[in-house]
């Protein structure tokens, strides 16, 4: 896992939840009080490759904007390393600091984090002007470049923040981002709330700029579409954990973790024939707390290939074929690596998937 | 051809404002029969929500109905007084909504406020009551339904308050359910638990029901007729699968057309240029004109309404049709 140009090794993140008001009374006079902390991010390994687009799939409060801000150098990790060309991407100690300008993220919500006074070109040109990466007086001509970089009108430099609509806050997002002079991106759903025509003219606008630009690109999104579309290779999250990840096309098309495959299989399709039974097959259920998420196995309690190994012992995420690992003990593999497990619930697996 | 359940003919809904009149229904009209489910799409602020609420009565003041008329089993019900709309609300028609707390009231518990809803609408004993309601809850899939009863909305996930938000629309088995963006705040997972269990709870008690939704997925899934909103008017309405597959409204054509999985991996979208009009000045004829591939002078001019077989659509210069 170090050949990689972006690189998270064994990066865990634990949030502690502040107690009730009642419970910190309690604690406040000696009381027990239980204090459980969320594994937003726990013990990931992951690499992206320079000029790579991988997209972080899963459902809501998986983890993905908590690792996401930790590649991105926003979040110091609780435990593990991020780095950039070996380079690590924050500071260590007490007061951690991101010390490289090399990677930006463009936020879910973009606009929380500009001033509503000041006017877009301004905003645009406060960072590049501040690590250098532009005079003061060449600074209205780069940001005017940068927003017609993303499509917007270059004399929006002069707008306010709420003049603009959501497609076009998204583009100045982005444009902000791009000013940095980065080499990876991080994007947190960036398209996630924007009507479908808005989002396809999003969507090509990232598709322009990793042709255009050498961009390293980290998409998180919930739309599994948006990623097949935009990503090269994917990595699925589950409750804190990768438990799979490889090429795009042959993840979709060969998921190995069963989570994967349920997700896969709960995305509603067009359906274009007429009187098409159609049928789900979702996933029992619901997604435990992350407060205290099973053993072994997350998906345990959920997995209709669960057996007891998978409730005490945690699957590693390990190799399934070139380029692709999986964290499930049973998880189908066409390497002829000696691993812990052998090869016949592999066929267990496979089997029960035809019979359904 | 029994009568339709619900007629919709020519709705205007309106809302005046200090920057003038927003037209968020436009003239719109469709059928929907007993046991059927109608799709209802478009993107934000094509006025599907206003549709919504104006079938029940529920349009925020100042806004206000201010043409046409929704009959339900050929009585209109436009302008009826408060206490026969709520005599119909919740009974004959209910809605659902995004999100579920715009039904659950968070200082109740759910069992109370099931039983006022109930009590709502008939007479009947806290023992009854609370049968009722257990079943109910059994219906829409929430285990262990006696005891969950006893909490309140916050104790459940989103999931499952959106499920008992469901339950309480069914208690009286109305004829339609209005489900408004029901699922669009939910993880895929429980999306398609909730959109298998709707789709079978209709199926068996016969009821109808509007789908409401921005994702074309998801409609064509759920519904046996998809009508495609733009800009306060239904453009495009038929067979939900002979529509998006051969759709003749260019505005459906360039939603598909905009949907990363129709389109091959890595390759631009033929996304719509531009944005959606300001409902505040439309355009005259056709609103989808400014953004349209194939608009003519002529598109300034209303657009005339063809109806083909059980398809209509709204537009000079319709696809797949000779001319
Ligand atoms: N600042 C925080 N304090 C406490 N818990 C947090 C904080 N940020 C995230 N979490 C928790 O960490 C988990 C992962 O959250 P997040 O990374 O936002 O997930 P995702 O982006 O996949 O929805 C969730 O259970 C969330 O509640
Ligand atoms: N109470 C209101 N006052 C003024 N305008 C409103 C009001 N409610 C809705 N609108 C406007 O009506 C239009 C249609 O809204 P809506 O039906 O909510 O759209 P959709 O549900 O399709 O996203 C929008 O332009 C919206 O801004
Ligand atoms: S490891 Fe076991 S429980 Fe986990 S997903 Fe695989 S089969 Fe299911
Ligand atoms: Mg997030
Ligand atoms: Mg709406």
């Amino acid at each position: 896992m170090t050949d990689g140009f972006v690189t998270a090794s064994g990066v865990s993140r634990h949030f502690t939840p502040s107690l009730p008001l009642g419970e910190r009374i309690v604690a406040a006079f000696g009381g027990a009080v239980e204090r459980r902390s969320v594994r937003a991010v726990d013990q990931v390994d992951l690499s992206l490759r320079k000029g790579e687009a991988l997209g972080l799939v899963g459902e809501s409060g998986c983890g993905k904007t908590t690792l996401g801000r930790m590649i991105a150098g926003i979040l110091p990790p609780s435990d593990g390393a991020l780095a950039i060309a070996g380079e690590p991407v924050m500071t260590c100690g007490a007061s951690p600091r991101k010390t490289t300008t090399r990677v930006q993220m463009v936020f879910q919500d973009p606009f929380a984090s500009l001033d509503p006074r000041m006017r877009i070109g301004d905003a645009l040109a406060e960072g590049p002007i501040h690590h250098g990466l532009v005079s003061k007086a060449g600074a209205v001509a780069y940001v005017r470049d940068w927003l017609g970089q993303v499509g917007l009108e270059p004399d929006y430099v002069s707008r306010y923040p709420h003049q603009f609509s959501g497609g076009q806050r998204q583009r100045v997002a982005i444009a902000r981002a791009l000013a940095m002079r980065p080499d990876v991106l991080v994007c947190d759903e960036p398209v996630a709330s924007l009507d479908v025509s808005i989002q396809a003219q999003i969507i090509n606008l990232f598709l322009k700029l990793r042709r255009e630009l050498d961009l390293t690109l980290l998409f998180i999104s919930h739309d599994l579409g948006v990623v097949r579309h935009l990503c090269d290779r994917v990595a699925i999250m589950y409750l804190g954990r990768i438990v799979e990840e490889g090429p795009t096309h042959e993840v979709y098309a060969d998921p190995r973790h069963p989570y994967t495959q349920a997700l896969l299989d709960s995305v509603p399709k067009l359906v274009l024939e007429e009187g098409a039974e159609v049928r789900f097959k979702p996933i029992q259920g619901e997604l435990p707390s992350p407060l205290a998420p099973p053993p072994g196995c997350h998906f345990h309690l959920r997995c209709p290939f669960a057996a007891e190994r998978c409730a005490v012992e945690r699957p590693t995420l390990r190799p399934v074929a070139t380029g692709r690992r999986a964290a499930c003990h049973f998880a189908k593999t066409d390497l002829n690596i000696i691993t812990g497990s052998s090869s016949s619930p592999a066929v267990i697996a496979s089997g029960a998937k035809q019979s359904s | 051809m029994s009568a339709p359940l619900l007629d919709v003919s020519g709705l205007e809904t309106q809302f005046p404002t200090r920057d003038g009149v927003v037209r968020a229904v436009n003239g719109v009209s469709f059928t929907v029969n007993r046991g059927e489910i109608l799709g209802l799409v478009g993107e934000s602020g094509s006025g599907k929500s206003v549709t919504g609420f104006s079938l029940i009565g529920l349009v925020d003041a100042p806004g206000r109905i201010a043409a046409g008329s929704v009959k339900l089993d050929g009585r209109d019900i436009v302008g009826l007084p408060n206490d026969e709309l709520r005599a119909i609300r919740g009974k004959r028609i209910s809605m659902v909504f995004q999100d579920p707390s715009m039904t659950l009231n968070p200082v109740l518990t759910v069992g109370d406020q099931m039983l006022l809803a109930l009590r709502a609408h008939e007479r009947i004993s806290a023992g009854d009551g609370r049968r009722r309601c257990v079943a109910a809850l059994e219906q829409v899939g929430i285990p262990d339904p006696g005891r969950r009863l006893d909490s309140y909305p916050h104790q459940f996930s989103g999931g499952m308050r959106q499920r008992v938000a469901i339950a309480i629309a069914l208690l009286h088995k109305p004829d339609l359910v209005i489900a408004d963006e029901p699922t669009t705040a939910l993880d895929v997972s429980i999306q398609a638990q909730i959109l298998t269990e709707m789709k079978a709870l209709a199926r068996d008690t016969g009821t109808a029901m509007i789908w409401i939704s921005h994702d074309l997925a998801t409609v064509s899934s759920m519904a046996d007729r998809i009508a495609v909103m733009y800009a306060g008017r239904i453009v495009e309405s038929g067979p939900t699968a002979t529509v998006l597959r051969d759709p003749r409204h260019p505005y459906t054509r360039g939603l598909l057309d905009s949907l990363p999985a129709i389109a091959q991996a890595g390759e631009d979208l033929a996304s719509i240029p531009g944005t959606t009009p300001s409902l505040l000045k439309l355009p005259p004829g056709c609103p989808f004109a400014p953004r349209c591939p194939r608009a003519q002078p002529v598109c300034a001019n209303e657009p005339p309404l063809a109806v083909e077989g059980d398809r209509t659509f709204l537009c000079h210069f319709p696809l797949g049709v000779r001319a």
